[in-house]
C-alpha cells in the first residue's frame, strides 16, 4: 500500500504493524483501533466529534491548524489527534475545558492574522472557518488584529487566490501533489507571513505546471481560492470528487 | 412594570444592524410597552442621558468622535452590547487598516474623484490610524455578531434582558450574513 509522504513515515516505524489492534479510551469510552489509525479517525468512526480545519478526508494529514488537539493522560502537552496514533491503554480526552479553551484561542489567532471579513467574502455561508466560529462558540477575538496586507493574484484565467483569506491549511498543496500529481502549489516564508505560492512564486496564470483542474479551489476551506465571476456568498465548493477519485484508483491510503 | 431605559448608537457602520432591529416588525409595539428608547439615531435626543440600563452599539471605532461617544455611553450604561460584526470585529470599516488612513482617503477623494480632489476636513471627524472593534476600548457585556444579526435574535436578546434571563446567543447568529 502506498502512503502519502507524511503517513509513509508512520508506516515505516518498526513498532507499528498495520494488522495489530489495540484498546484505548476516548472520553472514558473504551474503543478498539488498528495501530496505524489516528486518534481522529478512530474518534470519528465512533461518532465522537473533534473539530478540524486542515484535515480533509482523502488527503494526507498535515497537522497544520492544531484545532483537533486532545488531552492525553500523562502528557503535559496537547496533541493534534490527526497525526497522533493511539497506544494501548491510552486515555484521551477530546472535550475538556482546557482543550476547548485552547481551540477557541487558536481560532481567534487565525482571525487576527489576515482579513477574514465574512460579510464580504465569496465563501460567506459556505466556509469551514466561519462554521468553526459557531461550533467552537467564538463570539469575538480577544487579541489585537495584525492588519497584515497580502496580495490578490487574479492572473489565472478561471480562478483567483486572495492570500488575505488564507489560513495556511495546505489542503491546496496536498490535493495538487497527491491527487492531481502536478505539485504546482507550495509554501514560502515562515510563521504568519508564510504564503502559498504557485511554482517558484510566479503568478498563477503563468504557471507551467498548473493543469487548471481546479481541485485546489474546491478543497480550500475559505474564500482564499475561488472561481472568477463569483460574488459574495456565491462560492460553494464541490468536494465529492475526492472520495470517488480515491476509490476508482484503488488507493485506500489516507 | 418598570420600563427599562435603552440606548442605541451607530459608530462606523452602515446602519444595517438598526434596520435589522426594525425588522422585528409588529413586535416593536409590544417591545415598546416594556422599554424607553432614551437615546438613538432612530429618535431625536441629542445628548446621551444618565442611567441607561442597556446600550446597543453598532459600528466600529474609526474616529475620536466615535471613541468619545462610546466611552460616554459605556460610563452611563449598566449593560453594553456589541451589536453586529462592525462592533465585534471592525468588519468592513476595518478593511482600511491594512492600507493606512492617507492611502484610503486619497484613493476615494483624489484618485477616483472627478471633481474637487479635496480631502475631507473641518466638521467631518478625523479618522484614527486603525479602525478597531468596540471591546478594544470599553468593557463589553454581550457580543451579538452577524452582518446584520437577524431580527429574531435581537428581539429575543432584548426580551431575555428585560425578563432577567441570561441571553443565549450560540447558534442563532454568526459572523457574516
Amino acid at each position: 500500500m502506498r502512503y502519502p509522504a507524511f503517513l509513509q513515515r508512520i508506516s515505516d516505524r518498526a513498532d507499528v504493524q498495520p494488522v495489530r489492534t489495540l484498546t484505548f479510551s476516548i472520553n472514558g469510552q473504551v474503543l478498539s483501533a488498528r495501530e496505524d489509525e489516528t486518534i481522529l479517525s478512530v474518534a470519528r468512526e465512533n461518532g465522537i466529534s473533534i473539530p478540524t480545519l486542515c484535515h480533509m478526508d482523502g488527503l494526507s494529514e498535515r497537522g497544520a491548524c492544531r484545532l483537533c488537539i486532545v488531552e492525553i493522560k500523562g502528557s503535559p502537552k496537547l496533541s493534534p489527534s490527526c497525526v497522533t496514533l493511539p497506544r494501548q491503554d491510552m486515555e484521551v480526552t477530546t472535550n475538556s475545558d482546557r482543550v476547548k479553551n485552547y481551540r477557541r484561542k487558536i481560532l481567534e489567532l487565525l482571525f487576527t492574522e489576515r482579513n477574514h471579513i465574512c460579510s464580504v467574502c465569496v465563501s460567506n455561508g459556505h466556509c469551514d472557518l466561519q462554521a468553526l466560529t459557531t461550533e467552537l462558540g467564538m463570539t469575538h477575538v480577544h487579541y489585537d488584529y495584525l492588519h497584515t496586507r497580502h496580495a490578490v493574484d487574479a492572473s489565472h484565467e478561471r480562478f483567483s487566490v486572495d492570500h488575505n483569506r488564507c489560513v495556511l491549511c495546505q489542503r491546496c498543496i496536498r490535493v495538487c501533489e497527491e491527487i492531481e500529481g502536478a505539485h504546482t502549489w507550495d509554501v514560502m516564508g515562515r510563521g504568519y507571513l508564510s504564503k502559498v505560492i504557485s511554482d517558484l512564486n510566479q503568478p498563477w496564470g503563468e504557471s507551467s505546471t498548473c493543469t487548471g483542474c481546479g481541485k485546489c479551489v474546491q478543497v480550500c476551506p475559505t474564500g482564499a481560492l475561488s472561481e472568477k465571476g463569483k460574488s459574495v456568498a456565491e462560492m460553494t465548493k464541490r468536494r465529492q470528487f475526492l472520495p470517488y477519485l480515491k476509490l476508482m484508483r484503488g488507493d485506500e491510503s489516507r | 412594570m418598570t420600563r427599562i431605559r435603552v440606548a442605541t448608537t451607530w459608530l462606523d457602520g452602515c446602519s444595517g444592524c438598526h434596520m435589522s432591529f426594525l425588522d422585528i416588525d409588529e413586535n416593536i409595539i409590544e417591545l415598546f410597552d416594556r422599554i424607553d428608547l432614551v437615546y438613538s439615531p432612530l429618535v431625536d435626543f441629542k445628548t446621551i442621558p444618565e442611567n441607561i440600563d442597556l446600550a446597543l452599539v453598532e459600528g466600529a471605532v474609526s474616529s475620536e468622535a466615535d471613541r468619545e461617544e462610546l466611552q460616554t455611553l459605556r460610563s452611563r450604561s449598566k449593560v453594553l452590547i456589541s451589536f453586529g460584526d462592525c462592533a465585534v470585529t471592525a468588519n468592513v470599516p476595518g478593511m482600511r487598516n491594512q492600507f493606512g488612513v492617507m492611502e484610503t482617503l486619497s484613493r476615494s477623494y483624489i484618485e477616483n474623484s472627478a471633481s474637487g480632489q479635496i480631502l475631507p476636513s473641518g466638521s467631518v471627524p478625523k479618522l484614527i490610524e486603525y479602525c478597531r472593534p468596540v471591546h478594544e476600548y470599553v468593557a463589553v457585556d454581550l457580543f451579538l455578531p452577524g452582518c446584520p444579526p437577524p431580527a429574531g435574535v435581537i428581539l429575543s436578546t432584548l426580551n431575555d434582558f428585560i425578563d432577567g434571563r441570561p441571553p443565549v446567543i450560540g447558534g442563532k447568529t454568526h459572523f457574516g450574513a
